[in-house]
C-alpha cells in the first residue's frame, strides 16, 4: 500500500508498481479552524488551494506553499516541502502541529513533533503510515496581494549578493536562470504580503494536445523573450498571491508542452556556492532553471530534503539515454559536493545517492509500516 | 436561506451544502450514522455556515423527522443507496431495502413535507439518469430512481400555483465512493461539478427535470429512442 496524494510528484515516489494506492481525496473535510490562533486541522486530502480559497479572504496563507497549489497536506507533510520562504520558514513540517497517523495493524496514533513516529512521518514519503488528518498553523496576511520585484541579474555573483541582501528584507526569493546564456543571467524574484488593493485571479489558459514543443530552439527563444519580458515589466509590482507563487498552474496541462514522453525534473541541494557554479556550469538546456538559498532552519523530518544550502531545480523533456546521461553527470556533482537529491523530484538517483543525501535513514527504517511501500523505495533501498 | 439536507452524508450533497455553507447559509444536515454526520457538520461550519444536524434514519420513521425540519427554503433529497450488482438481481430481500430507501422513504417523506412548505421554497430530489431507461446492470436502483422520477413529476404537477418548486437533479456518473468499484470513465463527473451544478439549479429555478452534467440529456434522449428489440440486446 502506498497513500496517493494529488499525483503531483514527479518521480515514482508517488507510484506503488503492482501494490494498491490509497487515494486520499475523499480525506477532503476541515475540521475546525481556529481564527485567533490561526490553527487549521484538516483531513489529509485537502488541497492547499482548498485552504488559500477559503481562508485567504478571512485573512490567513498557508506557511510553506510549493510551486502548484494542487497538493494535498498529506503529500505536503510527506513530502516536507519548501517553499520560497525556506529562509524565513523553513519547510512545512516545520508548522505542522500534530497530526493521526493510521497503521496497517489499524491503529490511528494522535502524534506531535516530539514523537519519533511524527519525524519519520514528516518527509516520510508516505511509507510510515496513512496521515489522516493534521493541524497546521496559519500565518495572517493583510490583503490578498503580494508586492513584488523582478530584477534581472548577469551572473552568479550577483545572484549570490542580490540572495544575502534580500532573504534579510523579503519573506519570499526565488530566482530564474538562462542556463543558455554563456554569463548565466537571470531574473532574481523577491516579494511580500502587501498591505494594498486586491487584484481579481486571472483565468487560465490550457495546453491542448501533446506537442513536442521544449527542443534547444525554443528553450533559446523563450528564455530570450521571458528575460526580456521581465526587463520590460518593470521593476517592482502588486500581484495577486495567486500567479505570483503558483505562476504554471495558470496554464491547464503546461506538461504536455514536453511532448508524450513528458519531462523529468531534477533538484537537488548544495551546501556551497562554488558546488552551485559547478552545476550551473554543467547544466543542459532547459526553461525552467530555478535557484533558491535554504536557510539555516532545521527541518523536523529524518528524511526532509530541505537543510542550509543553495537549492537547484530544472526541468528536462525526456530524450531517453542522453538525458538520464545528463541527470547522473548533476547528481554525480551534487554528491561530491556533499548535497542530498530531492526524492519528489526523481526518477533515477541510485540507491547509494539516497543513502548519502539522507543520512538518518537508518534511524527512518525502524519505522516503516510493513504494509507500505512504494516503486521509489525499492528502487532505492538495499 | 434554511437548507434541510437529507442523506447529508452523501458525496454530493456535500459537495452541494459546501457551496451553501460558504454562503452562510443556515444548513441542517439529516443523516444516520452520529460520526460521520459530526464530520460534515464541523467541515460546514469551518466553511462558514450555521449547522446543525439530525441523526435520524429516513428509511423508518418519516413522521417523527418532518415535525423537526420546521418549514425549511430548500430540501436537497439525497438519501440513495446504489447496492451491489450481483446481490441486487439475486436476493429479493436487499432488492426491497433499495426501493425502501430511494423511493418509499422519499415518497413518504415528501407526501408529508411537501404541505408544509411555504411558498417560494424549493424541494430539490437526486434521481438519476439510470431511471430514465431499465438497465441489466442497475436494474433495481434503476426501478428505484424511475419511480421516484414519476412521484416528482406528480408532485410537481399538482403543486403547480402553490409557488413550490420540484427539482429532480439527474446526474449521469459520478466518481463518489458510491461508484468506487467502478472503473473510471470520461463521462464520470465530480461530486464537486455536481454540486455546482444543484445550487446553481436552485438557485435559477428554471427547470423542472436538470441533468448534470447537461450533456446527459442528449445521451438519455438517445438511449431512451433505442427500439426494445435493439436495446435489450446492448451490453451497456
Ligand atoms: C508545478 C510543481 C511545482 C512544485 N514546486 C515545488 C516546490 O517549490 N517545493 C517543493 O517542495 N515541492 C514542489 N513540488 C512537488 C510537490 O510539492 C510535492 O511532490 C508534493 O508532495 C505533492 O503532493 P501530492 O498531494 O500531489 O502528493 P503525491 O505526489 O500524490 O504524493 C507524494 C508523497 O506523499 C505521500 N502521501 C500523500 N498523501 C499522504 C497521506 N495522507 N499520508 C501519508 N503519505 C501521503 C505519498 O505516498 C507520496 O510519497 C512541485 C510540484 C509541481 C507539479
Amino acid at each position: 500500500m502506498l497513500p496517493y496524494g494529488q499525483g503531483r510528484s514527479y518521480g515514482d515516489s508517488c507510484l506503488n508498481d503492482g501494490g494498491k494506492l490509497l487515494r486520499t481525496a475523499g480525506l477532503d473535510r476541515f475540521i475546525s479552524f481556529d481564527a485567533e490562533s490561526g490553527s487549521l486541522r484538516c483531513e489529509a486530502g485537502v488541497t492547499l488551494g482548498e485552504i488559500l480559497r477559503l481562508l485567504v479572504p478571512r485573512g490567513f496563507f498557508v506557511p510553506v506553499v510549493p510551486g502548484t497549489k494542487h497538493v494535498s497536506v498529506g503529500g505536503a507533510i510527506a513530502n516536507d516541502i519548501h517553499g520560497k520562504n525556506h529562509h524565513r520558514a523553513g519547510s512545512f513540517g516545520a508548522h505542522v502541529r500534530k497530526l493521526e497517523l493510521l497503521r496497517s495493524d489499524g491503529e490511528a496514533q494522535e502524534l506531535g513533533p516530539d514523537d519519533q513516529l511524527f519525524q519519520a512521518t514528516v518527509g516520510g514519503l508516505g511509507l510510515t503510515g496513512l496521515i489522516t488528518w493534521a493541524e497546521i498553523a496559519l500565518r495572517r496576511i493583510p490583503v490578498a496581494a503580494v508586492r513584488m520585484e523582478a530584477i534581472p541579474f548577469a551572473g552568479m555573483d550577483e545572484f549570490l549578493s542580490l540572495s544575502e541582501e534580500s532573504d534579510a528584507e523579503f519573506e519570499y526569493t526565488v530566482a530564474w536562470v538562462d542556463v543558455l546564456s554563456r554569463s548565466q543571467r537571470g531574473v532574481f524574484f523577491r516579494g511580500d504580503h502587501a498591505a494594498g488593493a486586491i487584484h481579481a485571479p486571472r483565468g487560465q489558459a490550457a495546453v491542448p494536445l501533446d506537442v513536442p514543443a521544449v527542443n534547444a530552439l525554443t528553450v533559446r527563444v523563450f528564455n530570450a523573450a521571458y528575460y526580456a519580458a521581465q526587463k520590460l515589466a518593470g521593476r517592482s509590482r502588486l500581484q495577486h498571491w495567486d500567479p505570483f507563487f503558483f505562476p504554471l498552474d495558470g496554464v491547464a496541462h503546461w506538461n504536455r508542452l514536453y511532448g508524450r514522453r513528458g519531462l523529468l525534473q531534477f533538484q537537488c541541494v548544495v551546501p556551497t556556492p562554488e558546488a552551485l557554479r559547478a552545476l550551473l556550469s554543467e547544466a543542459p538546456p532547459s526553461p525552467l532553471t530555478v535557484l533558491k538559498r535554504f536557510g539555516p532552519a532545521r527541518s523536523p523530518g529524518m528524511l526532509s530534503f530541505p537543510r542550509p544550502g543553495f537549492t537547484f531545480a530544472l526541468d528536462l523533456p525526456n530524450r531517453g539515454e542522453e538525458t538520464f546521461a545528463q541527470l547522473a553527470r548533476l547528481e554525480a556533482l551534487a554528491m561530491e559536493a556533499g548535497g542530498a537529491i530531492y526524492p519528489a523530484k526523481d526518477a533515477r538517483m541510485s540507491a547509494e545517492t539516497f543513502a548519502r543525501s539522507f543520512p538518518r535513514l537508518g534511524e527512518f527504517s525502524a519505522h516503516l509500516d510493513p504494509a507500505f511501500s512504494s516503486s521509489f523505495w525499492r528502487r532505492v533501498h538495499r | 436561506m434554511r437548507i434541510v439536507v437529507l442523506g447529508a452524508t452523501s458525496a454530493i450533497a456535500q459537495a452541494a451544502a459546501r457551496i451553501w455553507a460558504e454562503r452562510g447559509e443556515e444548513l441542517l444536515l439529516v443523516g444516520r450514522d452520529p460520526q460521520k454526520l459530526e464530520a460534515v457538520a464541523a467541515d460546514l461550519r469551518t466553511r462558514g455556515g450555521t449547522v446543525e444536524t439530525v441523526v435520524h434514519d429516513l428509511d423508518r420513521d418519516q413522521a417523527g423527522l418532518v415535525g423537526r425540519v420546521g418549514a425549511p427554503d430548500v430540501v436537497l433529497l439525497a438519501q440513495g443507496v446504489f447496492g451491489d450488482a450481483s446481490r441486487r438481481d439475486r436476493d429479493p430481500e436487499y432488492a426491497e431495502s433499495i426501493l425502501r430507501t430511494n423511493l418509499i422513504s422519499p415518497v413518504r417523506l415528501l407526501t408529508l413535507l411537501a404541505p408544509a412548505l411555504p411558498p417560494g421554497s424549493c424541494i430539490a430530489a437526486l434521481s438519476s439518469v439510470a431511471g430514465d431507461r431499465g438497465r441489466a446492470r442497475v436494474g433495481v436502483y434503476g426501478a428505484s430512481k424511475a419511480g421516484l422520477d414519476s412521484f416528482l413529476s406528480a408532485l410537481r404537477q399538482r403543486l403547480q400555483g402553490s409557488g413550490v418548486r420540484v427539482l429532480a437533479l439527474k446526474p449521469g456518473f459520478v466518481d463518489t465512493p458510491m461508484t468506487a468499484s467502478l472503473p473510471k470513465t470520461p463521462l464520470f463527473a465530480s461530486a464537486a461539478q455536481v454540486g455546482r451544478g444543484i445550487v446553481r439549479a436552485v438557485d435559477m429555478g428554471r427547470d423542472a427535470v436538470v441533468y448534470l452534467p447537461w450533456w446527459w440529456r442528449l445521451i438519455m434522449l438517445a438511449v431512451k429512442a433505442l427500439p426494445e428489440g435493439v436495446f435489450k440486446r446492448l451490453k451497456f
